[in-house]
């Protein structure tokens, strides 16, 4: 056997914890949407100005959270791997990247079906949809930099640098841009500062919040088990290459 | 500190001796802004309007094309590895050179921008306030620049992979750049703009060295 | 003076280079590393030169870890990796006055002697021959002087000539109480070498 094992031998807690996990978080994904998306579609009352248009924000807003959310969770996790250098951490923000980056585009798109009916046009540089955008384009380096590297574990580093700088900037581009739209404002648009907070509202926005998390938390399980999977396969070819 | 400084006299020598690469960022940087007044027209309130951006993502994309050269040329020939043993603090190797960089490629481009400036019908006080906002402004895009550059040192087609990294991370200069020749322009006061990139330069000034010698670390291994 | 180094090992891209591996070094030694390619050298010297970090194991340096004081182990040893770390725009006069400034010393027109580069001192490195670029990176070894010489093929692209005026440096440093790790393919006949194999046990090789 040419690679210890001892490395990946954190990888097998892990999966034997995760695969016990992984049968509820699916059944509670599946109820949570239900639930969630008859509260949001068929159950919430109909904006007296917008009218239908408002249940959309049912779905951006929370998949706008699990966008910032997760690239906040990339980052701690990333930093975990910094510091004590374990093996499941750069795999984790490695697998949690593509859903994020879903979340993301979830958000501009739902977005802005929202803002043709509101604003005319498919896509207004509104400053909450700029933010994403930039997000997604944050998401999207950190996706390349993991491709650009033959070593792996190399790249795992590599990427946590990156999204820890990322992270850095992820608020200070969130103000800029904030600023940047008050200061180009043209009047009487309406913004995307999401509905009036009124518990009719709030309650399918949370359900939906919670339905997106644990339908992250399925993905992310299948995901990080991929990762460890395809590593250790990669290994046994080697072993067996030099065999 | 004689180690420091001899190394961004190096980087300034061998700038200086290679001479095309000044000229080249320089000829970059003037062509790109000539394709806006070609791309949109000559109308001169529409170019006055759209002056400021049109110089700062000039600027921009200039020094992304600069990037490369803060450490592609000493990871080639070797010389990467003897400054990463050498007794000066990787930080501070990282820092001197960032520096060097910002002289020999940042510097010239602030020192073009008023003729730019003018050909785009840029008032007099935008002028000013343009080469301020990018002196205060522009040590960020160095600094953010090294740790990207840092980051895909050594790989093949590394640019194209830069310019993603890096670009998005280039924004709230960008921004609070525009705002301050914006302002300036529309005779508004411009100090918080100004103290806003002078914020974000100290802050990359702290972060971004250690992060690229933590990247430089990781390329030569 | 002493180095040891103590069961090191090295994985490059999940593959195993090798493992278990130890030696140490006294002042007037010379330790020949040989092996195939791919078995590790270049990784070891780098190791070694704390480019590289071991997965597991320990350097040591006069008995205590290098980790303990990393700088004052940096200023020990001279590292000559197969690329020559020469700007083709300066001199090899001002190459090697700044590596010497870099690491604080100034010999430079005594290393440009032993090395008979005098005649091209001044000349741009960017049109030397390979040989010269290899004799002008060598001479830092004379103008950064350090007890511990690392070299990554320091012969090679070198003529006989040259290669006998290297050994006889070489040996002077040897005699002088200094230490040196070398890679390289060829054998340079030295009269008393240690070797380290790394084709044979603690390789992957022969496992």
């Amino acid at each position: 056997m040419a690679v210890d094992l001892h490395k990946f031998a954190n990888p097998a807690r892990f999966l034997r914890i995760t695969s016990a996990i992984f049968p509820w978080a699916a059944i509670v994904t599946v109820l949570l949407l239900a639930v969630g998306l008859y509260l949001a579609l068929f159950a919430s009352p109909e904006d007296y100005q917008q009218g239908a248009t408002v249940r959309i924000m049912f779905v951006h807003v929370p998949a706008a959270w699990m966008a910032m959310s997760i690239y906040v969770m990339m980052a701690i996790s990333s930093a975990t791997g910094l510091i004590w250098k374990h093996p499941v951490a750069d795999l984790s923000a490695k697998a949690a990247a593509p859903i994020g980056a879903c979340f993301t585009f979830l958000a501009l798109v739902t977005g802005s079906l929202w803002g043709q009916p509101m604003w005319g046009t498919f896509w207004v540089w509104d400053a909450r949809l700029t933010s994403m955008l930039i997000l997604f384009f944050l998401y999207l380096g950190y996706m390349a930099i993991w491709g650009s590297f033959d070593d792996q574990s190399k790249a795992g580093k590599a990427a946590a640098i990156l999204v820890l700088i990322g992270a850095i900037n992820v608020p200070i581009i969130k103000f800029s841009v904030d600023w940047w739209n008050t200061l180009h404002q043209p009047a009487s648009v309406a913004t995307m500062d999401g509905p009036k907070i009124h518990s009719s509202i709030l309650t399918p926005l949370l359900v939906m919040g919670l339905a997106y998390t644990s339908l992250f938390l399925t993905i992310f399980i299948i995901r990080v088990k991929a990762e460890i999977l395809g590593r250790r396969l990669r290994i046994l070819r080697l072993a067996h290459v030099e065999d | 500190m004689n180690k420091f400084t001899n190394l961004i006299i190096r980087d300034i020598r061998l700038a200086v001796r290679q001479g095309s690469a000044f000229t080249m960022t320089l000829s970059f940087f003037v062509v790109a802004v000539t394709l806006y007044p070609l791309g949109v027209g000559p109308e001169l309130n529409i170019l006055a309007r759209i002056g400021p951006g049109v110089l700062w993502v000039g600027a921009l994309l200039s020094c992304l094309l600069t990037l490369d050269r803060i450490f592609q040329a000493d990871f080639e020939d070797g010389s990467l590895d003897q400054l990463m043993l050498g007794s000066l603090p990787i930080e501070l190797m990282t820092l001197a050179k960032i520096i060097a960089h910002w002289l020999t490629s940042v510097v010239p481009l602030i020192l073009i921008t008023p003729i730019l400036a003018v050909s785009l019908n840029m008032p007099a006080d935008g002028i000013w306030v343009m080469m301020l906002a990018l002196l205060v402004g522009s040590p960020v895009l160095s600094l953010i620049g090294a740790v990207g550059a840092g980051l895909t040192v050594g790989m093949r087609r590394g640019g194209v992979l830069l310019s993603l990294l890096v670009l998005p991370l280039y924004i709230p200069v960008l921004i609070f750049g525009v705002a301050a020749v914006e302002a300036a322009i529309a005779v508004l006061p411009m100090g918080p703009h100004i103290l806003l990139l002078a914020g974000l330069s100290l802050g990359a000034l702290v972060i971004c060295p250690i992060a690229a010698a933590a990247a430089l670390r990781l390329a030569v291994e | 003076m002493s180095l040891t180094a103590i069961n090191l090992r090295c994985i490059r891209q999940d593959r195993l280079i090798f493992t278990d591996l130890g030696f140490s070094l006294k002042a007037g030694e010379i330790l020949w590393v040989q092996g195939r390619n791919g078995a590790g050298k270049s990784s070891l010297l780098r190791m070694i030169a704390g480019l590289l970090k071991p997965v597991s194991g320990e350097i040591q340096w006069k008995g205590a870890s290098v980790k303990e004081d990393p700088d004052g182990y940096q200023d020990q040893f001279r590292y000559i990796g197969h690329q020559e770390a020469l700007k083709p725009v300066l001199s090899a006069r001002e190459n090697l006055q700044f590596w010497a400034d870099f690491s604080g010393s100034h010999n430079v027109s005594a290393a440009l002697k032993e090395f008979d580069l005098e005649k091209i001192a001044d000349s741009p490195v960017g049109i030397m021959s390979a040989g010269q670029k290899k004799r002008t990176n060598l001479a830092r070894l004379i103008s950064s002087p350090a007890p511990l010489w690392i070299l990554d093929e320091p012969i090679s692209s070198l003529d006989t000539h040259y290669i006998e005026l290297f050994k006889k440096q070489l040996e002077k440093h040897v005699a002088a109480g200094g230490m040196a790790l070398l890679a390289t393919h060829q054998d340079l006949n030295l009269p008393s070498v240690h070797k380290l194999d790394l084709d044979g046990p603690r390789g992957r090789n022969n496992e």
